[in-house]
């Protein structure tokens, strides 16, 4: 392809040249039809973009996890839809106290969503237990249950905090080699 | 035992309520013993076997009309001879007035169920079942209400550990939620110890002490 400039991060001045080079990719994609990517990039692309939390509210977190996701914050701007089931979500944003009665459950709603799969700690209880750390049915945070991706330190954390968590979970994802040589 | 002495006069504020209090108390006479209280609030102390007597008597009187048990717990009283204290509130919505009623029991001891006259006692006796271990006879379903399966222990019992004897943790290798003994990295620190809800009384002297003590080496020390 001898269109490409020799030097790429020099930009080339509108004109014959430019013309000659725009045309020529014009050209070779619609005549091949098809665009090339890193398909690590396009997966992760795919995936920090479509990140779809299983809805898990267990205690008062859930109340600024519900805040983040109505209109004045909008996680639907991120591509981010709460669904009712695992089998059709990513994420899981575990908001709130994690009780032993339903740590069980919590596993197994985990095991039930397809990979890849992440999870998201929200607030102090579930973090490290927080407010219930030394209670006889608490579990001392829920990554004693599932692996945990990110931490959002609160209490409860604010739905700013929430999003900023999911943020940093899309940068995760964006940094991970699906496709990688090692 | 008349109603005049164990009634403080601030108690009756108008007529309606001094004349259904009368009337509480004479027909409670036999079975139940009025408790001094505070604004008037009416307090009964009953003994076990004549319980389940005393509420459908509350019930079914029509000038009473008890006709709804707001709410039914226990407290344990570890230093006292009968261990816990079983304590039904009941409200009246014809008369809007609601009355409480005190029974002592024993550890071990086996409760009638109230469920007989209330159905709403149900849920409240297991959960007292749960927390306290008191056993209700006669009760359609005397499961634990609050704590996980196969929980051992009552957890509202002061000789219970606040921090309970299992916890829980995901087996990666027999892919399961498994129950271990618990394992603190830091023990629970509690520094409130002049706080008349934190129990040990001996503790709360000792600590007075310990500040008296402190004071006068403080002027000694001031002195020297």
């Amino acid at each position: 392809m001898g269109v490409i400039p020799p030097r790429m991060d020099v930009p080339i001045p509108p004109g014959e040249t430019q013309d000659k080079i725009l045309n020529a990719v014009t050209d070779e994609i619609t005549n091949k039809g098809f665009v090339i990517a890193s398909a690590d990039k396009l997966f992760n692309w795919a995936r920090s973009g479509s990140l779809w939390p299983m809805t898990f509210g267990l205690a008062c977190c859930a109340v600024e996890m519900m805040h983040s996701a109505a209109s004045r914050y909008d996680m639907d701007r991120y591509g981010m839809l709460f669904r009712p089931s695992p089998r059709q979500s990513d994420v899981m944003i575990v908001a709130g106290t994690l009780t032993n009665k339903m740590a069980p459950a919590l596993r197994r709603v985990y095991d039930q969503m397809p990979e890849p799969r992440w999870v998201l700690s929200m607030g102090s209880c579930a973090n490290g237990g927080g407010y219930y750390h030394y209670s006889y049915a608490v579990v001392r945070g829920c990554d004693r249950i599932v692996p945990v991706d990110v931490y959002v330190p609160g209490c409860p954390p604010t739905a700013e905090a929430l999003i900023y968590g999911l943020l940093q979970l899309q940068k995760k994802i964006k940094r991970t080699e699906t496709i990688a040589r090692r | 035992m008349t109603t005049a002495d164990t009634i403080h006069p601030e108690m009756t504020t108008n007529n309606t309520e001094s004349s259904f209090e009368a009337l509480a108390t004479q027909l409670l006479a036999n079975s139940a013993e009025r408790v001094p209280s505070l604004k008037g609030q009416l307090v009964y102390r009953c003994e076990l076997n004549k319980l389940i007597s005393v509420l459908k008597l509350l019930k079914s009187n029509e000038n009473l009309e008890f006709s709804q048990l707001s709410d039914l717990t226990a407290v344990d009283y570890p230093g006292r001879i009968q261990r816990f204290e079983l304590v039904y509130q009941l409200l009246s919505i014809t008369h809007n007035q609601r009355i409480r009623i005190i029974c002592a029991i024993d550890e071990g001891q086996i409760v009638p169920s109230a469920t007989g006259v209330y159905k709403s006692a149900e849920w409240p006796e297991r959960e007292v079942w749960d927390m306290y271990g008191l056993f209700f006879s006669d009760h359609p379903d005397l499961r634990r209400l609050l704590t996980d399966y196969g929980f051992e222990g009552h957890p509202l019992r002061k000789d219970f550990p606040l921090t309970g004897y299992v916890e829980i943790r995901y087996d990666d290798i027999e892919r399961r939620v498994a129950y271990q003994p618990v394992q603190l990295t830091q023990e629970y620190r509690d520094f409130d110890f002049l706080s008349p809800w934190e129990g040990d009384q001996e503790l709360v002297h000792s600590s007075l002490n310990a500040e008296a003590e402190n004071k006068e080496h403080a002027k000694k020390d001031g002195g020297s």
